[in-house]
């Protein structure tokens, strides 16, 4: 079986793993790192999101093997110690989350956007595409235009 | 420490652990605190006004005033929440409230967390009769307690109704035996020594925490004659509050079933009939399958089930999902027909149609507005699909799950396994959202077969597809209604519902209303569960109107498909129709919907709600053409709510909310935050089932299997203008939240949808459903990789 070698949230990892693994089960069911979830498998509701390399990708649909000599960041490596990602505060400040299962996604898509765009619009914010069931909508685009000035 | 409410002692607990996850000392003293007897008093709800006068504002424009003597509906003398907080009320003594010596409070949550806040309201609650900070809260759901009977079901928006009726008093309890034990230290009366931040302190500015004397506290005799605060002197309730949890969820640390710790639980998906409870006539390839890389076990579930039939299917146990999920499309399986074979949503529509009665004459001159109504099933589709983990042993057995009635679902979990029901350990787990589909224990009962068949500790979670599928559901429906009206007045109201039957055979979450539910086992239409399902409909669906005579009934009819309460059971399709029909009734007596509404509601709070929103959202103001302002009223489990939207229906098969105001009365508002959070996600579903999402059947499935063409909300959905207003206090006793949000939004959409288009809302969902190539029956999505 093939072996990996990649970074998450900034300690280096090897896993045995078939190529074509996706690298959410990598993190789930190999490094017990459950923070990405699961919702759909098929690249659409985007709970698994975590970044690559400071981009957020699902890792539904990636291989693990895309991810071999890069950088994963998950929800569990955002903040820095205790001293919460603004994202994350925003998201406290705002108590975004009701069951709280897509907000990791919805956190990572976020921290995405705000990289990309310091001001983002609500044209920026509508083209998100993870799936709230609860209805956090509102408060995620607050969220995300209170973050965007404690951005680093 | 000890196990029973009503009995203290001290010094020898085996406690495990607390909520913060910390390790517990493993002899840690701690003392569980509960009140002695169940001295509780049923808050009362009969004393609504049945026969509201018309608002005189109303009266003054000129219409005549509607009937007084409209009788009054069952709902208004009790409804389900009465019925779930009385017969939780007994029990409510045997809920634990621990204090730890780490001074840490942990309350054991005999209800399921899924996103509703009651986590929250609780660790309130108990904050505030203590005096202590939230941050000194922890809350944590117990296990299945059999000894609960009716106080572990969570449903019917019931939790923090049922909950204030025991919690307040069980944490003034604990105040008063801290306070004691103080005393005895300090040398003073209890009532010269106060709390502050979870600290006591003493006229001579001594402090003891509540740690360093929770031990002498445990000795001391129950106090009698414990009252709780008084509202007025309330510093948490009515506050807004962040969630227990919110922190870690933002750090992902909060875990859901499938990422509890349980050494050696392996991944295991399944595959599902290619239609709705179809069978396996032959898997082809076992063999294959089974020597695929990383495949531990495969398995088949034939039919079986004690309480309910367990979902038949394949199995495939793997050491990754992902292994797990690619053999299981691999499997080579010929599926057998299931009941509803060859059923559409056309077929379905027309049987149910075609079981109501046609209305009788209306007496001689009297005019009729009629509507019919078709709703789309749907899928609950929480984000965290149906799963469990089950590790059943020869002799005892163990299961983690999101569970609503988790009583019975050990009762009848232990009947399908062969076990005693003292020898199951049922873990109670927040979910990722449930909207009712946790009351049933599906995805516990093939994890529990799998486990008992292979002796391995199963981690089962359904694929997407199969969740939409094969997941419960909440059914078609289709409405006749008829209004008539007699010399400018509404003289009766008319709704007659027909709908597959709602299973209920959860009972109210113990096995004797469950088996009477599903008397005998396995019919899907019983007497009993029929009698349920009656008494659920009656006991929640109510007009707010003077309307004269008024009927609602409703018809379930025997189709056998997997079905459960949605988020407001019955009332979100009888109350959205009905509001659309008072809009048609208000036009064809040429009224404004909103004075016409003012001055047939028969509630004064009704009233309230509906001015809020008028007044805030400028009710009335002009709009541009294509598109419109809708509102809409709403009264359940108590509470109060009216929503005024606007909409964008310029391309009417494309309709988008761009505005809500919403006003909430939902008695004592115990969290604004939380408050808010309801009625936003009432808001969301309300612009999904209306607007956009719904299930279509084609020989005996949903062709539906994702989020890409189940299409619920996503952000540019949600409007960017959504105001909410909480009613104040005014002494009314605590409501029901989680599902009052729903209706008023619900029909303020299909208001406004008619007001911008002209066209008589009629089917839901309204908006035009894009083509999809739907995914092959009996199968999951092939994997793929954008990278």
């Amino acid at each position: 079986m093939p072996n990996y070698s990649f970074n998450v949230n900034g300690s280096a990892v090897n896993v045995d793993a078939p190529a074509d693994l996706a690298l959410l089960w990598v993190l789930r069911d190999k490094l017990g790192i459950n923070g990405p979830k699961y919702g759909c498998g098929t690249d659409v509701c985007k709970a698994c999101t975590c970044l690559i390399n400071g981009k957020a990708m699902t890792t539904c649909v990636t291989k693990v093997s895309f991810a071999a000599g890069k950088n994963i960041t998950t929800i569990e490596g955002l903040a820095n110690g205790d001293v919460l990602h603004p994202v994350q505060q925003a998201w406290l400040d705002r108590d975004v989350p009701q069951c709280g299962f897509c907000q990791p996604g919805q956190i990572m898509a976020a921290v995405d956007l705000l990289k990309r765009t310091k001001n983002p619009s609500d044209a920026d914010i509508d083209a998100i595409e993870n799936i709230c069931r609860c209805g956090t909508y509102g408060r995620i685009r607050e969220a995300i235009k209170a973050a965007a000035s404690n951005m680093p | 420490m000890t196990d029973s409410g009503t009995k203290t002692s001290q010094g020898n607990g085996a406690e495990t652990g607390d909520a913060a996850g910390l390790p517990a000392p493993s002899r840690r003293k701690i003392l569980v605190y509960a009140i002695s007897a169940p001295v509780l008093t049923i808050a009362s709800g009969f004393t609504l006004n049945l026969a509201a006068p018309a608002s005189a504002s109303a009266q003054l424009l000129g219409p005549l005033p509607p009937l007084a003597l409209t009788p009054p509906d069952t709902v208004d003398y009790y409804d389900v929440g009465d019925a779930i907080a009385q017969t939780s009320a007994p029990t409510m003594p045997l809920v634990k409230l621990v204090i730890g010596t780490d001074g840490r409070i942990r309350l054991e949550l005999p209800r399921m967390e899924s996103g509703q806040g009651i986590t929250t309201a609780a660790a309130m609650m108990v904050a505030e009769e203590l005096d202590a900070p939230m941050g000194m809260v922890d809350v944590v759901l117990a296990d299945a307690r059999p000894e609960l009977v009716f106080n572990q079901l969570t449903g019917g928006s019931s939790s923090v109704r049922s909950l204030d009726l025991g919690l307040p008093l069980i944490a003034a309890t604990a105040r008063a035996r801290l306070l004691g034990a103080a005393s005895v230290q300090f040398g003073t009366s209890p009532s010269n020594l106060t709390i502050r931040a979870g600290v006591v302190i003493a006229p001579g500015g001594q402090t003891a925490t509540f740690g360093s004397l929770t031990n002498a506290a445990a000795a001391l005799p129950l106090p009698t004659n414990i009252l709780r605060k008084a509202a007025s002197q309330y510093q948490v309730i009515g506050t807004r509050t962040g969630r227990l949890d919110a922190r870690d969820i933002v750090t992902g640390k909060k875990k859901f079933t499938m990422d509890q710790d349980v050494p050696n639980a392996i991944p295991t998906m399944m595959r599902m009939p290619s239609q709705i409870r179809g069978t396996i006539v032959s898997v082809n390839n076992l063999g294959t399958v089974r020597a695929m890389p990383g495949v531990l076990e495969v398995v088949v579930i034939p039919p079986g089930g004690a309480i309910t039939p367990r979902q038949v299917g394949v199995a495939v146990m793997a050491e990754t999902f992902g292994q797990a999920w690619a053999a299981a499309n691999m499997l080579d399986i010929t599926w057998g027909n299931g009941p509803i074979r060859g059923q559409t949503n056309e077929t379905i529509q027309a049987t149910l149609k075609n079981s109501i009665l046609p209305f009788v004459v209306p007496p001689l001159g009297a005019l009729t507005v009629d509507g019919e109504f078709e709703m789309a099933p749907a899928s609950h589709a929480p984000l965290e699909v149906d799963c469990a983990i089950a590790d059943v042993r020869a002799n005892r057995a163990e299961i983690w799950a999101g569970l609503q009635s988790p009583i019975i679902t050990q009762q009848a979990i232990a009947a399908d396994i062969g076990l005693p029901v003292s020898a199951l350990t049922v873990h109670v787990v927040p979910s990722g959202g449930s909207f009712g589909r946790r009351l049933f224990w599906d995805p516990v009962q093939s994890a529990a077969y799998i486990s008992k068949v292979t002796g391995r500790i199963c981690k089962l979670m359904y694929h997407r597809a199969d969740d939409v599928r094969h997941g419960r559901m909440r059914p078609h429906q289709y409405q006749k209604i008829r209004a008539t009206l007699l010399a400018g007045q509404v003289i009766s109201y008319q709704q007659r519902a027909a709908s597959p039957r709602v299973d209920t055979r959860h009972g109210f979450g113990e096995i004797f209303t469950a088996a009477f539910a599903s008397a005998p086992p396995n019919v899907q239409q019983s007497i009993g569960n029929l009698a349920v399902e009656q008494s659920l409909f009656k006991t929640m669906v109510a007009s707010p109107y003077n309307f004269g005579v008024h009927s609602k009934e409703l018809l379930p009819l025997a189709l056998d498909l997997n079905t459960c309460s949605f988020r407001s059971v019955h009332i979100q399709p009888a109350r959205a129709t009905e509001e659309i029909m008072v809009d048609e009734i208000a036009k064809r007596l040429n009224r404004d919907p909103v004075e016409f509404r003012l001055s047939y509601l028969r509630l004064a709070r009704a009233r309230a709600v509906l001015q809020k929103v008028a007044q805030a959202g400028n009710w009335g103001r002009p709009m541009p053409a294509g598109y419109a302002q809708g509102v809409a009223v709403h009264q359940e489990t108590r509470a109060f709510t009216a929503t005024l939207v606007e909409i964008d229906a310029r391309e009417p098969l494309n309709a988008k909310v761009v505005k809500a105001v919403i006003a909430i009365d939902v008695g004592r508002p115990i969290n604004p935050s939380g408050i808010e959070a309801q009625m936003q996600g009432g808001l969301s579903d309300s612009i999904s089932l209306i607007l956009n999402a719904g299930l279509t059947f084609k020989d005996g499935l949903p062709q539906e299997s994702s989020f890409a063409n189940y299409r619920f909300a996503k952000m540019r959905d949600f409007p960017k203008d959504v105001q909410i207003f909480i009613m104040p206090g005014t002494g009314d006793p605590i409501a029901g939240l989680g599902e009052v949000g729903f209706s008023a939004s619900s029909g303020a959409i299909a208001n406004a949808y008619a007001r911008a288009t002209g066209l008589k809302p009629r089917k839901f969902p309204l908006n035009a459903q894009p083509a999809f190539e739907p995914l092959a029956p009996g199968k999951l999505p092939d994997i793929f990789f954008v990278r």
